[in-house]
């Protein structure tokens, strides 16, 4: 351990300054901004001469939402505020009264949503973000019901149960061009 | 006795540890840190959602900025809102190309794993777009997400 007598000890008094220094610049650059967002699955493109598969649905078993240029709803043919749009998307899916006009059971339903070359940008991510927040907050009541657990701390098996009873089925149309946007 | 040193006038605060705590906070931020790779030529102001989620492997997402072009570029551009790729100014049919470079740039294992992130300003229009949607379909990049802030109330 004796130190010889011809070294002396480097200063390191200085060393605090420089790390500063640095930690100061990518204090400065850093940009700690996790993306996040709402993630969907684009359908694939179909291919040319595909047989046009006619699959037949009911129609009491589509939701059909529309927007148009200017940011307004229209829901199975009802003008309706983008605040009431959770609501009717879950009593749609969920039809607990068993009303003729929706769908007959959860799997079965689908939301057919079309919207306008002009609509803007942030309704049409309010809409799915509605339409997302339907389906994420029945599939947690079924949770709750079923497992009596929250849906993110069941197992996966358990998880995946109660997305197939819920399937979330958004089929997006391509948008037409109406207000020459 | 160790008891009796205490009585010695209290010592200066030993400062040596200093850089071991301020190195610590560097490496922190420097394993944290990504410098900004484009200079965005356009605003662009998110929408909000509740709904969100984080996106997960950032080294496997590729970005498309849509937005009216920031002031310096006004004159040149106009104010209707563009796509960005990278760091210029293009067309829908060019996301194509960028998607194909983009899946170059990574290993042939990830290229089904990787995210397209469309950020979008929340004032655009859905024409534009849908165009950049349908390219992307084209070109079989079919996992979106759509950047959107936390929005703190929920409708009911």
């Amino acid at each position: 351990m004796r130190r010889g007598r011809g070294t002396p000890e480097v200063n390191a008094g200085s060393m605090a300054d420089i790390a500063f220094l640095l930690l100061i610049f990518f204090l400065v650059t850093t940009t700690i901004d996790t993306d996040k967002g709402i993630a969907i699955r684009l359908p694939p493109m179909p291919e040319e001469n595909q047989p046009e598969n006619d699959i037949r649905i009911k129609e009491r078993n589509v939701l059909k939402v529309l927007v148009n240029a200017n940011d307004q709803l229209l829901v199975n043919g009802e003008l309706l505020s983008v605040k009431d749009l959770k609501r009717r998307t879950k009593e749609f899916i969920d039809n607990p009264r068993k009303d003729p006009n929706l769908s007959e059971s959860p799997t079965k339903a689908i939301i057919s949503l079309k919207n306008d070359r002009g609509t803007s940008y942030n309704i049409y991510i309010t809409v799915h973000n509605e339409l997302k927040a339907a389906y994420n907050e029945l599939r947690e009541a079924k949770a709750m019901g079923d497992f009596g657990k929250s849906f993110d701390k069941l197992n996966e098996s358990q998880q995946n149960e109660i997305k197939d009873y819920y399937r979330q089925v958004i089929s997006e149309a391509e948008p037409e061009n109406v207000a020459g946007a | 006795m160790k008891l009796q040193k205490k009585k010695k006038p209290s010592p200066a605060i030993s400062t040596s540890s200093l850089p071991d705590i301020v190195f610590m906070l560097l490496f922190f931020f420097m394993v944290t840190t990504v410098l900004r790779e484009t200079d965005l030529k356009v605003t662009v102001v998110v929408p909000q959602a509740t709904e969100i989620q984080k996106l997960e492997k950032k080294s496997l997402v590729s970005y498309i900025y849509i937005g009216s072009p920031t002031e310096s570029y006004r004159g040149k551009f106009g104010t209707a809102p563009r796509i960005q790729l990278n760091d210029a100014f293009a067309s829908p049919n060019q996301v194509v190309e960028f998607i194909e470079k983009e899946r170059a740039a990574r290993a042939e294992a990830e290229v089904p794993l990787m995210t397209t992130s469309i950020k979008a300003d929340k004032e655009a229009k859905m024409g534009i777009v849908t165009d950049v949607k349908q390219e992307l379909r084209k070109c079989n990049a079919l996992k979106l997400n759509y950047s959107s802030s936390k929005r703190a109330e929920v409708y009911n």
